[in-house]
């Protein structure tokens, strides 16, 4: 019973370790920097050129 | 190698080797002190300072503490350039960033602390940004002394320049973020551990399995007692060592109090563990803490992305070459260069060259205004046409631009009413509640010393003022946050409290009902040409002119239709004149062409200005201007109206003009032909008549009735002293978001009220239950976080 336990357990703080060093890293590399940007980034195209452009008018704004 | 040190200029001693790089190079050092205070400098952004410093350092051999000789840096007058201002001969004034703010409590702390300093005339802490202003005496006191002052309180304060903070404020939330994902990940494992623990108790467990599941959770529970729970045993350690007391305290205790208790047990091999209970109440005051902080600084980022106009390099002209030199090392009297395109760096008057400019920034006006020699020009306006050569007058904080934000700032330090008391309440709250658990502690111990520590855990985790404590901010952060997507911009603190008992609504006339320049009314055509091309030749005409009427002309038909005009001439006072395709046209009042037919044409408002369009013989079109009525201004007067608000127009215009504009709005309550002074006597007598006035203008006319009214909005397209005197910036000059402001300053206060009534009924009703042994500890960290959760999320509602 312990036994098994003692393994269970070792491979637990493996896990804890490595998720938490993951955490780190994702959080290093600035992706959680800006929890909004991609979500919206995606579903900006890339075909510029095919949307109108409109011209503002003076005091339109 | 030049043998001296770079820093003191003393010479380097054979066989030492301290260096650090400065300007992309390496520069040798003397000895360890001054290698400590170049790398000092280095890394708080300051490295001009070795540009600018006209005189050597004394060698920071013999100064010991290193912390100490750092600040003495600050009082270096060519480093205090960037960041000090002198309002007054011998005052000194300087925003400082502070590191270290958790809570209100914080900010109060700073402020008294440095309050009663002598020769500091004044502090002000702003909570959402975390900024400080200090006012201090140069002959009393010096900087470097008022910021040991802060280190002394156990926080760290920088002098401000916006990118810094930046900096600073990304390595919080990361280290924030790190906290919470350690609390986090350990309290999933602990907490599986205690379900088994806890079936234990029920199924039976073998002793030495039990062992191995509370050494295992403590294991698991090191890092958050060891990294993620830091942030509350400082801010206690704060509290008390300046002898007050603050929310931490007992934070701090019933953590200390669960490990140390479960430590025990875990060693004796007997009793109960409340490691789960540990993980658990770090990791959700993390969050919410987490989670309050966000909201707050999102509400921030609109005044900041101001200063950010301002570019950080400019082209300096020197000696007969240009230069790219960082804006911070311009100083007045420099020549820099503009090229079209780029922003100018820096406030100052133009010496050479002929341009336009938009201003927009600071006037909301998109239209570029002209610019030649000896014409001022502002830091962070776009130079449209030409090269512009600028003589510097101000930079950094001396601009402009960089008042406005300091404005902006000092209001924003205005605590909400209702936030100052829930302040002064959880105060008090702390101490009741330490008392509280010692009583209990001690009746246990009297009744049942086997069950002390449980229900003594249990009373200080559940009674947490946290709740208490976020209820304000947290509806306050969050009303500001959704009043700034819909672009209402909140400068004042407490502008929420008062918008929700508004009643009655003042707006100026010109430049806030109207756009506050002409637009073309209306084209009445006078013989047989076609409307359209009778504009098409009035624009083209107007093209040689720059009478602001020539504008709303131009604006009125597309580019492409313009003709090209011969002998244009330009009367100035009577109108434009020009050959267009063989004809000789003329475009003016009645004066230029004699033409023009006698009496008004039908139809057109009063108060429009009429201009004429003839060829050689007859009269062509008439032509009427007028201020128009911005697009949602009836929709905003109807709302309020039906939100059962007075509505009253206070103009300094003629009584047709104000006439016509309330006819159009159906607004009865009017006041024409007003002067400032007059505007604010009316104001005045609203009041007394015990209404709650809120006051929407856009000028500098309208800044002292700004100021009187309770609540204030400014257009953002109006003058900077309008905007800076007003509680709220109405940015995207939709009118409609008046209704929108006064609507949401009701709700969150609906919402502070709910929040108040939940975390006071709460503890009400948990306290007693707990005291009496009801509530076991980990019971008590969940209801104390959900009680938090409830708290923030429910302000959230309101974004």
């Amino acid at each position: 019973m312990d036994g098994i336990l003692i393994y269970l357990l070792s491979i637990t703080f493996f896990i804890v370790i490595f998720a938490g060093l993951g955490f780190f890293w994702a959080v290093r590399s600035g992706q959680f920097e800006d929890m909004e940007g991609p979500a919206q980034r995606i579903l900006m195209d890339d075909d510029d050129p095919m949307i109108p452009r409109r011209r503002l008018k003076d005091g339109e704004n | 190698m030049t043998g001296n040190c770079f820093h003191c200029g003393e010479p380097v001693p054979s066989g030492i080797d301290y260096s650090v790089v400065i300007q992309g190079e390496k520069r040798d050092m003397c000895c360890l002190g001054c290698e400590a205070v170049a790398q000092a400098i280095v890394d708080n952004g300051l490295e001009a300072y070795y540009q600018h410093r006209t005189a050597l350092p004394q060698s920071a051999r013999d100064l010991i503490p290193e912390e100490l000789r750092k600040l003495d840096l600050y009082n270096h007058p060519e480093i205090q350039k960037s960041f000090v201002i002198t309002p007054a001969e011998h005052l000194k004034q300087a925003s400082l960033i502070l590191e270290g703010i958790t809570c209100a409590a914080c900010v109060w702390l700073n402020e008294r602390h440095l309050q009663q300093l002598p020769g500091v005339t004044d502090v002000m802490v702003n909570y959402s940004t975390h900024r400080a202003r200090v006012t201090w005496d140069e002959r009393e006191i010096d900087l470097a002394r008022i910021l040991r002052e802060v280190q002394l309180l156990g926080y760290n304060a920088y002098p401000f320049n916006a990118k810094q903070q930046e900096d600073v404020r990304k390595k919080e939330r990361q280290r924030d973020l790190r906290r919470i994902a350690v609390a986090g990940i350990s309290m999933m494992q602990v907490m599986m551990l205690a379900v088994a623990l806890y079936a234990g108790d029920y199924s039976g467990i073998e002793a030495s399995t039990k062992d191995l599941l509370r050494y295992a959770s403590l294991v698991l529970t090191l890092p958050v007692m060891l990294y993620a729970a830091i942030p509350f045993y400082k801010s206690a350690w704060r509290a008390l060592q300046s002898g007050r007391m603050n929310m931490d305290v007992p934070v701090t205790l019933a953590i200390f109090v669960a490990f140390g208790g479960s430590l025990w047990m875990t060693a004796k091999g007997a009793g109960v563990v409340y490691y789960d209970a540990v993980c658990m109440f770090s990791l959700f005051l993390l969050t919410t803490r987490f989670l309050e902080r966000n909201a707050r600084e999102k509400s921030t980022e609109a005044a900041e992305n101001l200063l950010r106009m301002v570019p950080a390099m400019a082209t300096r002209l020197q000696d007969g070459g240009q230069q790219v030199v960082p804006v911070m090392e311009l100083e007045a009297g420099d020549l820099i260069l503009v090229k079209p395109g780029e922003s100018i760096a820096a406030d100052g008057s133009v010496t050479e060259g002929a341009s336009s400019v938009d201003e927009s920034l600071l006037t909301g006006e998109s239209r570029p205004v002209p610019k030649e020699a000896g014409v001022a020009v502002i830091a962070g306006s776009l130079n449209l046409e030409g090269p512009l050569q600028v003589q510097v007058t101000g930079v950094g904080e001396n601009t402009v631009i960089a008042g406005i934000i300091r404005m902006l700032d000092r209001a924003q330090a205005e605590k909400p009413r209702l936030a100052q008391l829930a302040d002064r309440v959880a105060g008090h709250f702390t101490y009741g509640l330490l008392a509280l658990a010692a009583v209990t502690a001690l009746g246990w111990w009297l009744v049942d010393p086997a069950k002390v520590f449980a229900v003594t855990l249990s009373v200080l985790v559940v009674t947490c003022p946290c709740a208490l404590s976020l209820a304000a901010p947290a509806a306050f952060a969050a009303a500001g946050s959704r009043l700034l997507k819909q672009g209402i911009l909140l400068t004042r603190g407490h502008a929420l409290e008062t918008l929700s008992h508004v009643n009655h609504v003042v707006f100026d006339k010109t430049g806030t009902l109207t756009f506050g320049k002409p637009f073309l009314h209306q084209t009445v055509v006078l013989a047989d040409l076609p409307a359209s091309r009778c504009l098409a030749i009035a624009a083209s005409l107007e093209q040689a002119s720059e009478h602001p009427l020539a504008a709303s002309f131009l604006c009125a038909v597309e580019p492409g239709a313009l003709l090209p005009v011969e002998q244009a001439q330009n009367t100035p006072g009577k109108g434009v004149a020009g050959i267009i395709g063989g004809v000789r046209y003329t475009l003016g009042n009645r004066q230029l062409s004699p033409h023009t037919p006698e009496g008004d044409v039908a139809g057109v408002p009063e108060g429009a200005t009429v201009v004429w369009l003839c060829d050689e013989t007859r009269p062509l079109a008439a032509f009427a201007l007028a201020d128009e009525l911005r697009p949602r201004a009836r929709e905003a007067v109807e709302q309020l109206k039906a939100a059962g608000m007075r509505v009253t127009i206070l103009s300094g215009d003629s009584r047709p003009a104000v006439n016509y504009i309330a006819a159009q709005l159906g607004v009865e309550s009017l006041y024409w032909e007003q002067r400032p002074e007059d505007k604010l006597a009316v104001l005045k007598r609203f009041q007394q008549e015990g209404e709650v006035v809120a006051m929407v203008g856009d000028g500098v006319n309208d800044a002292p009735v700004l100021a009187g009214a309770q609540v204030s909005m400014a257009m953002g397209s109006g003058t900077d002293v309008a905007r800076a005197t007003s509680d709220i910036v109405l940015l995207t000059q939709n009118l409609v978001d008046v209704s929108r402001a006064l609507e949401t300053g009701r709700e969150s206060i609906k919402i502070m009220g709910q929040n108040f009534v939940w975390a006071i009924g709460y503890n009400a009703l948990a306290v007693p239950i707990a005291v009496f042994g009801y509530i076991p500890p980990w019971l008590a960290a969940i209801g104390m976080s959900v009680s938090s959760l409830v708290v923030v999320v429910n302000a959230l509602r309101l974004r």
